[in-house]
């Protein structure tokens, strides 16, 4: 009786013949995706841990030592990684704000309805879809200082934007606004939606002009929308490898993925490379977790 | 002191005529009520007079002056609307503080005249909690309050209490009149309840299918509709409307309903009033208080057969076959015992109305 009790399955289905119940089957659908979840992510990442407190070396047959905390001490120090971390703040910042501001602005503008508004978002929503390597190439081609059209169309004669220590940087980042602004876009079109148009009449009986409108009503009910936007956003930033790979080999353009990038694949420091990422794991971790709390706060209200 | 002229206004939404050639001139201090179903247009006027919708045709007067080209914000009238509106992510202070901060009131101002109004509302131990920590009746006292607080000069009121419940409705209702009689402000209420309308409005004005029906006092609206459309609109339970006629008996009139075989006996003035459509094209309007029961024989009663019996607590609804026509008659609660009980009916001429049936509009015969 007991196991009838949990079940909701048609007592005349094959599965019941079988003798099944719900749980069997709930079993069955998420066994699978859990063992692959483990095997893939859970243990290389157990694993991974492990090497960073060794002098282990993926390209080399030797016995590997165990280090203790000497990796993350050694990085900890080093005055490159730091330049690293430090560029890689800067493009998250130049990135993520660029991101929010453009995005949320074409929101703001696709807000209303028009003419072939749904063919003119799609449009907008491509750059996202594109691979990023294939992104960093044709910027690279566009921003070519002989014959790329963006000095042509700017004037800017052949600055040599990717070659150029100071805008190097920029360079990419601009290049991932562009690629990742839709995204902000779409999230914050959705939220946009959301503010139910009755408020917006209120406000207009109430007196308020446009600017407190948007400061006082549309910015306040988008904002944990936004904030959602912000969090993936940054983090993607923060990891960024693809585009800027592809795009610079600047030294001021060395983001902290591709230093790691460079430390486990070129000079093939595996152990050591285990703690950078453990270390841009926590901080990722820490500043999403700083959104988060201020997400459930203005999610409160 | 505002007064408030729609001239002319038409409004169409695509092809279809919402609002058709509408005039009414409301006075300073008058609470009018916009009475009709929905769809009628009552909404579609109020949010033009507001500025939430442009008009194709006519002018919006307030205080001689014409705004239909105006915005809301620049016409200085403030709105109550049925979904409340309140701004959930701010405070019932903030919420009640808006307009004034909208218009940069200092601080100190806003603060007077926010608590000012919360006393008079009862609201002032709500202003901390957000809106979506209050009832129902409270928030509607708080969008109340933010209309009130700025002083408009005229209040636009759509349905707001159509959203609670019915002991909370007739509390608020209650609530809107105490507080139109103190503070005093040109008021404009939509609403499609009749009691309501018939409970707070100085005139009421009756729409149907972007038409105004007519304009008056509630008494004027309830004794002496214009046409067959208000007289079933307003008044609960509904007015009996049936098709009649009118012949001289010995000097009298007689007023048959439908086919019945006999008719009821009026006055002999109502002879020479109803001449010109004695012969079809009548129809008569008698409410059910005007529908006279009782259980013995009587000079100018007829005997009838009871059907339904509606107890509705106070009184009885009970329907009476007269002919193939069923008229619903008001009783004293229990007066007639059960379906199939004989009484003896009358119509009182006093109360009754009568229209021409193609046009639908009274005729104004009264005794």
């Amino acid at each position: 009786m007991a196991s009838v009790a949990l079940t909701n399955l048609d007592p005349a289905s094959r599965a019941a013949a079988r003798g099944w119940s719900d749980l069997t089957i709930r079993n069955l659908f998420i066994i699978p995706t859990l063992v692959f979840l483990i095997v893939f992510n859970i243990f290389p990442l157990i694993y991974s841990l492990g090497y960073s407190f060794t002098n282990f070396a993926a390209n080399r047959s030797e016995p590997w030592q165990f280090v203790g905390l000497q990796n993350y001490r050694e990085l900890l120090s080093d005055d490159h990684i730091w330049s690293n971390f430090v560029i890689t703040a800067k493009y998250v910042i130049v990135s993520v704000a660029g991101q929010m501001i453009v995005g949320f602005g074409l929101a703001l503008l696709l807000n209303r309805s028009f003419p072939m508004k749904g063919l003119i978002t799609t449009l907008l929503l491509l750059p996202m879809m594109m691979s990023a390597a294939v992104v960093g190439l044709f910027w690279q081609l566009l921003y070519s200082p002989s014959w790329g059209p963006i000095n042509y169309v700017f004037g800017l004669g052949d600055f040599a934007w990717l070659s150029n220590p100071d805008s190097a940087l920029y360079a990419v980042a601009i290049t991932d606004i562009w690629m990742w602004s839709p995204f902000v876009m779409l999230l914050s079109l959705a939220g946009l939606s959301a503010v139910p148009q009755h408020l917006y009449e209120a406000a207009a009986i109430d007196r308020a002009g446009w600017w407190y409108t948007f400061t006082r009503i549309t910015l306040p009910l988008v904002s944990p929308i936004l904030l959602i936007a912000l969090i993936f956003r940054t983090m993607e930033a923060f990891k960024t490898f693809d585009i800027a790979y592809t795009m610079t080999t600047q030294p001021t353009a060395e983001l902290i993925a591709i230093r790691l990038y460079k430390q486990a694949f070129q000079q093939w420091d595996t152990g050591k490379s285990c703690a950078l990422a453990y270390i841009v794991l926590i901080m990722v971790l820490a500043i999403t977790n700083l959104y988060v709390k201020y997400l459930n706060k203005v999610k409160e209200r | 002191m505002t007064q408030i002229e729609l001239r002319g206004i038409e409004k169409f939404f695509g092809a279809v005529q919402v609002i058709h050639n509408l005039n009414l001139a409301i006075a300073d201090n008058e609470f009018i009520v916009l009475l009709g179903q929905s769809g009628c247009g009552k909404t579609t006027t109020l949010r033009a007079i507001a500025g939430l919708e442009t008009i194709d045709k006519g002018d919006i007067l307030i205080d001689g002056k014409a705004v239909q080209h105006l915005k809301a914000a620049d016409r200085d009238i403030a709105m109550v609307f049925q979904s409340f509106s309140l701004y959930p992510h701010m405070t019932v202070f903030e919420n009640v503080a808006f307009p004034l901060r909208a218009t940069r009131m200092s601080s100190g101002e806003v603060d007077k005249s926010v608590r000012e109004v919360a006393r008079v509302l009862r609201i002032t131990d709500l202003l901390d909690k957000r809106p979506s920590a209050l009832s129902g009746g409270d928030m509607q006292r708080v969008a109340i309050g933010r209309a009130l607080v700025r002083r408009p000069k005229a209040m636009l009121m759509d349905e707001p209490i159509g959203a609670l419940d019915a002991k909370l409705r007739e509390e608020m209702r209650a609530e809107i009149k105490r507080l139109h009689v103190k503070q005093g402000s040109t008021t404009i209420y939509v609403t499609h309840d009749q009691i309501e309308a018939m409970s707070l409005a100085d005139r009421i004005v009756i729409m149907h299918e972007g038409f105004i029906q007519q304009v008056g006092s509630p008494d004027d609206v309830y004794s002496h509709p214009a046409n067959l459309f208000v007289a079933q609109f307003v008044g609960s339970p509904v007015m009996n409307i049936a098709e009649a006629s009118v012949a001289d008996q010995a000097g009298a009139a007689s007023v048959t309903v439908g086919d019945a075989p006999a008719g009821f006996v009026f006055p002999s003035q109502f002879l020479s009033k109803l001449n010109g459509h004695s012969n079809g094209g009548l129809t008569l309007g008698i409410r059910p208080e005007g529908v006279l029961v009782r259980h013995d024989a009587a000079p100018g009663y007829m005997p009838v057969e009871a059907n339904i019996i509606e107890p509705l607590g106070s009184f009885d609804i009970v329907d009476l076959k007269v002919g193939s026509t069923m008229l619903r008659a008001r009783t004293k609660a229990g007066y007639v015992s059960g379906p199939g009980e004989k009484v003896h009916v009358r119509i009182d001429p006093e109360q009754a109305h009568f229209f021409d049936t193609a046009s639908g509009k009274s005729l104004g015969v009264r005794l």
